[in-house]
């Protein structure tokens, strides 16, 4: 593993973007910082649906995942006490590996609309759970402690951002690998033909579910990080269908074209949606719409298509355009 | 006894609003293969468009009944243009692409039309309550109800009613059975698809838009009203058979009494138990509780 990883270009450029991330974060202003630290946890969850999105599969529930990672890290905090930012995602990723093992049985027997629609019902039915239920605060939600990192406590959040960084990085990497493996490219070829690939000897079914829990542990690692950074869990801003909707646009927006897209698309959208939310408050999903239609009709590879024809045109030696 | 007709009135009402706006939405994904997102924002645009026309006929001092009238122009005008724009606009283009692309554009679609919203109407809320007061109301076993509320039962009767008549007793509903079992034979004999598209897609808008004006006067109009309305009409519809109209009836029925039952016991549960039926339907029948597994009726 190591050694693919050593090898791969993308795991280099992905490194030299977290380390130019890192310095920037500390000379940039705080709100810059914090944006970019949000879009990054976003990008998190969208990695998980690019996983899924190669295949052709989208999920409208993926809400789901964030929920269970945002909840489980604030259920540690308020009855176990756990401040530790990585102890918190163990239990963000654990609980959302498990429920996403369970249900991934079900799942993989759908594809197309139907995969969409039964994920979006699984993850209404977590909403409407946590919206009415009292000792969980309902839609009010309830706050989370800051984080310590590594049993460390930091004034201000610069560590935090790092950490965050680190973690995306890491994730990326394994994400890379496991496309990079038999398994992941697998991937493609699920959508190009399902019938051969069940020919070729290998379970469809099986693919899917391994697919779908590492998307589950990605969408959850996503909502864990973002109820430590913002303090605050709530079903309306983090379990609604409006969010796994959310998250599907900046997949589509993305680009499904490398492990780093996820990443940029959300933090491009994190940007766009803090400008336009200070300028033109009631506008902002008017915009959101049209990119979509207009990335629909006129750029399906998302942002990164456009980066990788610049990037072609550049080097013009055929691994480029990988 | 009295509890048992409160749930049983609140489960038929709610199931016939329901029925009303889902209607709209089988009918585009029977004909169309469309699992149209945007139908929320329709049922948004009815309800605010009739919201306004009554507020604005109140302060001309028109009697309050002309909000029956209004209601039902406003469901066809928003049908007629906001259908249009859509189809001709964007879903037109878009015939033969993956299914997940079309959810996803449809999606794009509701985003913009909730700013448009709020860009037409401002952000206040709007409450038109006249028309609730014309017909008054009465006492059925001891539990009050004003007809109002009753009469939706009476519309989403009508509606079933027009669906089953149109599609099975007139040319225009023999050409739409003939697109829904074999598009290219169709236009091999002649038959206007595109139109036919249109026709459905306008008719299917209008339904949404009367569930939101019908709906208008007994809500307080602002905006993100059609978010919850798209996710329950999908319910409605996955339970029923995406495609069906019988099923869009047991559908609603099922949500509407299930949903009453709820409130009524247990209202913890309302949310999760609609959608833990549909998730459990959706996992023993895909093609939901009253569609045959291949052919899809209507």
């Amino acid at each position: 593993m190591i050694d693919i990883l050593k090898e791969s270009r993308t795991v280099r450029w992905v490194g030299l973007a977290a380390i130019i991330l890192i310095i920037i974060g500390a000379l940039v202003p705080t709100w810059v910082m914090n944006n970019v630290m949000f879009g990054m946890a976003r990008g998190l969850a969208v990695l998980g649906l690019m996983v899924l999105w190669r295949t052709g599969l989208i999920s409208f529930g993926h809400a789901l995942y964030f929920g269970i990672g945002a909840y489980a890290v604030a259920l540690a905090d308020f009855g176990l006490g756990v401040s530790d930012l990585f102890l918190r995602l163990l239990f963000a990723i654990g609980a959302s590996v498990v429920v996403g093992f369970l249900l991934g049985f079900i799942l993989r027997r759908y594809r197309s609309i139907f995969f969409a629609m039964l994920s979006l019902a699984f993850s209404m039915v977590l909403y409407g759970i946590l919206a009415k239920m009292e000792s969980l605060g309902s839609t009010d939600g309830f706050s989370v402690t800051p984080p310590t990192i590594l049993g460390m406590e930091f004034e201000d959040k610069y560590a935090l951002f790092v950490a965050i960084i680190v973690i995306c990085f890491v994730s990326a990497c394994l994400v890379q690998f496991y496309l990079k493996s038999a398994l992941g490219y697998l991937t493609t070829a699920i959508r190009d033909n399902e019938i051969r690939v069940e020919y070729l000897g290998y379970s469809v079914r099986r693919a899917i579910h391994i697919k779908y829990v590492i998307s589950a542990a990605l969408a959850g690692a996503a909502g864990g990080i973002l109820a430590s950074s913002l303090g605050q869990v709530d079903p309306d801003s983090m379990v609604n269908w409006t969010v796994s909707g959310e998250l599907v646009f900046v997949t589509i927006m993305a680009g499904a074209g490398s492990v780093a897209a996820p990443f940029l698309g959300g933090v491009v959208f994190q940007f766009l949606q803090t400008f336009s939310l200070q300028y033109f408050p009631d506008y902002w999903q008017f915009f959101e719409g049209l990119t979509l239609l207009l990335i629909i009709f006129f750029l399906p590879g998302g942002i990164w298509s456009l980066i990788q024809k610049l990037w072609v045109r550049e080097d013009k030696s055929p691994e480029a355009a990988e | 006894m009295q509890e048992f007709i409160t749930i049983l009135l609140d489960g038929l009402t709610y199931a016939s609003y329901l029925f009303i706006v889902s209607v709209g939405l089988t009918i585009v994904f029977g004909v169309m293969k469309i699992l149209n997102v945007a139908h929320g924002a329709f049922y948004t645009w009815g309800a605010y468009s009739a919201a306004w026309a009554i507020t604005a006929a109140s302060e001309m001092e028109l009697p309050d009944w002309v909000g029956f009238p209004i209601i039902i122009i406003a469901a066809i005008l928003i049908g007629l243009i906001i259908g249009t724009i859509v189809e001709r606009g964007v879903l037109q283009f878009m015939h033969g692409q993956d299914e997940v692309l079309i959810v996803l554009a449809t999606f794009g679609m509701f985003l913009m039309s909730e700013s448009i919203i709020k860009l037409v109407f401002g952000v206040d809320p709007y409450f038109a309550y006249q028309p609730t007061t014309v017909l008054g109301g009465t006492s059925i076993i001891g539990v009050y109800r004003d007809f109002y509320s009753l009469s939706l039962l009476l519309v989403a009767g009508i509606v079933a009613f027009v669906c089953w008549w149109s599609l099975n007793r007139t040319k225009w509903g023999k050409l739409i059975s003939t697109v829904i079992f074999d598009r290219e034979a169709s236009l091999a004999m002649g038959i206007n698809v595109n139109m036919v598209y249109l026709v459905v897609f306008i008719i299917g808008t209008a339904f949404g838009a009367l569930g939101g004006a019908y709906l208008a006067p007994t809500l307080s109009v602002a905006p993100g009203l059609g978010i919850e309305v798209i996710v329950l009409s999908f319910a409605v519809v996955v339970i029923g058979g995406m495609g069906s109209i019988p099923g869009a009836v047991i559908g609603a029925l099922m949500v509407g009494i299930i949903r009453a039952i709820a409130v009524h016991k247990l209202p913890e549960i309302e949310l999760f138990v609609i959608f833990g039926v549909m998730a459990i339907v959706l996992i023993i029948r895909p093609e939901g509780l009253f569609a045959p597994a291949k052919a899809r009726t209507i």
